[in-house]
């Protein structure tokens, strides 16, 4: 097998590259989306039920399947796979979202008012930072989750590491099926771990000193 | 009710008054079409430079007066000026910029320092960063924290007091003419309370803001206004008159009820210590040789000693047994409660403090928290003394006529 690795290197390298620049942008524009839809929905209480039924509905709904529909939408390419990982990267965030921003007391939005903050500024400066060790924390999970969609999206002929994943399994019984199911799985798992160490770090320098743990 | 002219807003004092007049002109706020507003064309002329507080049952509308004068809740009616301008003239961000709000708990932002806290309306007002940094030293100082140890602190490593402090603090920080309070001492308990209540008197006496404070404690209403309203449901005025004139005169039933019996004790809170005979007490400056002080000591015939700090501000008070040492030392325990009151505190709460001292008195400071003198419990009782003495001989003269 490593001979197989080595063989392959520059291959996996731009492979892996490719997957996590998917999974990062994928994730940072999930995230995007997710905070907004959640500070919507938490301005506008009569919206909750409909962002809770998409969060834990969405969820339920198998990747496979999706990208399977959205092929002849959107064609074969890079473009499904991106619209998939996106979609379940952003559920555990907006549901993390959402419970944050609910979490910033009344008081203190008040005060925020009372103090002549408008509401972008009440938005970034205090919902924001109060909000942010629980949206973080649904960012990591979603990271994760999305290393394994991104894989799927392979499916759709999207870039990354899945389309190992589907070369082995295509050729089960093959010399070389179970090395290139194996070694993109393994190289999966290590750069997920090494993305969640990453956003570690990242909450150590972005939370607040007065609300961490 | 009638509305008094608005008097200029500068030179309504013999001191400096940096506070603004504020009128209410037949103000109502309905929060639903049906049934009664929950203000009924309230009008009021609060003066410039004085403190006011609405008092009255849960529910009768005092929040919701209070906050129509930032805005934060618009009248349905009426007008409110503050220094005679309709507040409904100005952006309600960049009026709320020039008010100090300050709220119950004082509702610190927990992931900012307190220095993060107060420099906020600053920053907002775009003030520069050298004038904000000075500003919030000047501001923990005069709130009693020091800035070196407590200007990083985030709010969870604050007490309750300290905290409320800060919440003071931060509604000063841009220098506002008025101040809105609700219920700012509520969560605190009774001792920290009383001596936040002192502190914001001192502040209150160099500052001379117009302060509008929100409370269902009519002793703290009668301890800190200059007058106080007094309010039934729909926020209908019952009386609004000074605390004197409320105790002495009250308007009707309804506010002899609320008020309660025992005018003589609630009197207790209408006296302030500075009226109090105070004694010297021998006072050491931390650093100095004890050989004089123990001698001093002891022409006073006094077996302890209250200790100052350079600025001549108490911070402990000792046997003359404990100094063995060379010089006066500083206090082991520096956060160790003194229970020292300010000058303006009231009888009441001088006699509260005097249960949890260890001795039979009590350290009265001044401006800055500056060493007064002591009052004793004799000097205390004396004075209530002579006051029920000479209001029984009032009444007396008055039975006679
Ligand atoms: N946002 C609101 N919506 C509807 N009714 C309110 C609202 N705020 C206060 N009220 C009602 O208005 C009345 C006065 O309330 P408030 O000003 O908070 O009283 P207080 O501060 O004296 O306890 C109460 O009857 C209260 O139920
Ligand atoms: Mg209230």
């Amino acid at each position: 097998m490593l001979e197989f690795v080595l063989d392959r290197a520059p291959d996996l390298a731009y492979r892996s590259f490719q997957h996590v620049s998917l999974v990062v942008q994928c994730v940072l524009l999930a995230t995007v989306i997710a905070v907004a839809v959640a500070l919507l929905v938490t301005t506008v209480p009569r919206l909750k039920p409909v962002a809770n039924f998409v969060s834990s509905v969405g969820l339920t709904v198998p990747s496979l399947a999706l990208l399977g529909l959205m092929l002849p939408v959107v064609g074969i390419g890079t473009l499904p796979s991106v619209a998939v990982v996106t979609f379940y990267a952003a559920l555990p965030i907006l549901r993390n979202a959402v419970v944050g921003l609910e979490g910033v007391s009344g008081n203190l939005l008040e005060s925020a008012r009372g103090m002549g903050m408008n509401p972008l500024l009440t938005f970034l400066r205090v919902q924001l930072p109060l909000a942010w060790p629980v949206i973080l924390a649904g960012l990591r999970v979603s990271t994760q989750m999305s290393m394994g969609v991104a894989a799927i999206a392979a499916y759709a002929l999207g870039p990354g590491l899945g389309g190992w994943i589907f070369t082995g399994l295509a050729q089960i019984g093959g010399q070389n099926a179970v090395n290139y199911a194996l070694t993109a799985t393994i190289a999966i798992v290590v750069l997920a771990l090494l993305l969640d160490l990453l956003l570690r770090v990242l909450g150590r320098f972005t939370i607040s000193r007065g609300i961490s743990a | 009710m009638t509305t008094t002219e608005p008097t200029p807003t500068t030179d309504a004092g013999p001191e400096s008054v940096s506070g603004a007049e504020i009128v209410f002109d037949q103000v109502t706020k309905s929060y639903s079409a049906q049934g009664k507003p929950a203000v009924d064309s309230l009008s009021l002329t609060i003066p410039a430079g004085q403190i006011v507080m609405f008092v009255g049952p849960s529910g009768c509308g005092k929040t919701t007066s209070l906050k129509m004068i930032n805005r934060l809740i618009d009248p349905t009616s009426g007008t409110i000026t503050i220094g005679g301008k309709d507040v409904r003239s100005q952006d309600p961000d960049d009026l709320r910029r020039q008010v100090g709000y300050v709220i119950q708990g004082g509702s610190l932002f927990p992931h900012m320092t307190v220095a993060q806290n107060i420099a906020l309306v600053p920053g907002l007002l775009r003030w520069d960063k050298k004038r904000i940094t000075d500003r919030v030293e000047e501001l923990l100082d005069l709130v009693g924290l020091d800035p070196v140890r407590y200007r990083d602190r985030f709010p969870r490593e604050l007490s309750g007091g300290q905290q409320q402090r800060v919440g003071v603090a931060r509604g000063l920080a841009a220098d506002p003419p008025v101040i809105l309070m609700d219920e700012p001492f509520g969560a605190v308990d009774p001792i920290t309370r009383q001596r936040l209540q002192d502190e914001l008197m001192s502040i209150q006496s160099e500052l001379k803001k117009t302060i509008v404070c929100v409370t269902h404690d009519i002793d703290e209403a009668i301890k800190l206004g200059d007058r106080i309203l007094i309010l039934q449901e729909h926020a209908q005025i019952a009386q609004y008159d000074t605390p004197e004139a409320i105790l002495s005169a009250p308007a009707n039933e309804f506010v002899e009820d609320f008020v309660g019996s025992g005018s003589a004790l609630k009197s207790l809170s209408l006296t302030r210590v500075e009226e109090v005979e105070l004694t010297e007490w021998t006072t050491a400056t931390v650093g100095e040789p004890v050989g004089p002080v123990l001698e001093r000591a002891r022409a006073a015939r006094q077996k302890s000693v209250v200790v100052l700090d350079q600025r001549r501000r108490p911070v402990d008070w000792v046997n003359i047994r404990a100094l063995t040492g060379e010089t006066v030392p500083a206090p082991v325990d520096e956060a160790r409660d003194l229970h020292q009151i300010d000058h303006r505190a009231t009888l009441n709460d001088a006699l509260d403090t005097m249960l949890v001292s260890a001795y039979a008195g009590v350290i009265v400071t001044g401006r800055r928290d500056q060493y007064v003198g002591v009052a004793t419990f004799e000097a205390v009782t004396a004075l209530i003394t002579a006051r029920n003495e000479a209001a029984r001989q009032a009444q007396e003269d008055a039975d006679e006529q």
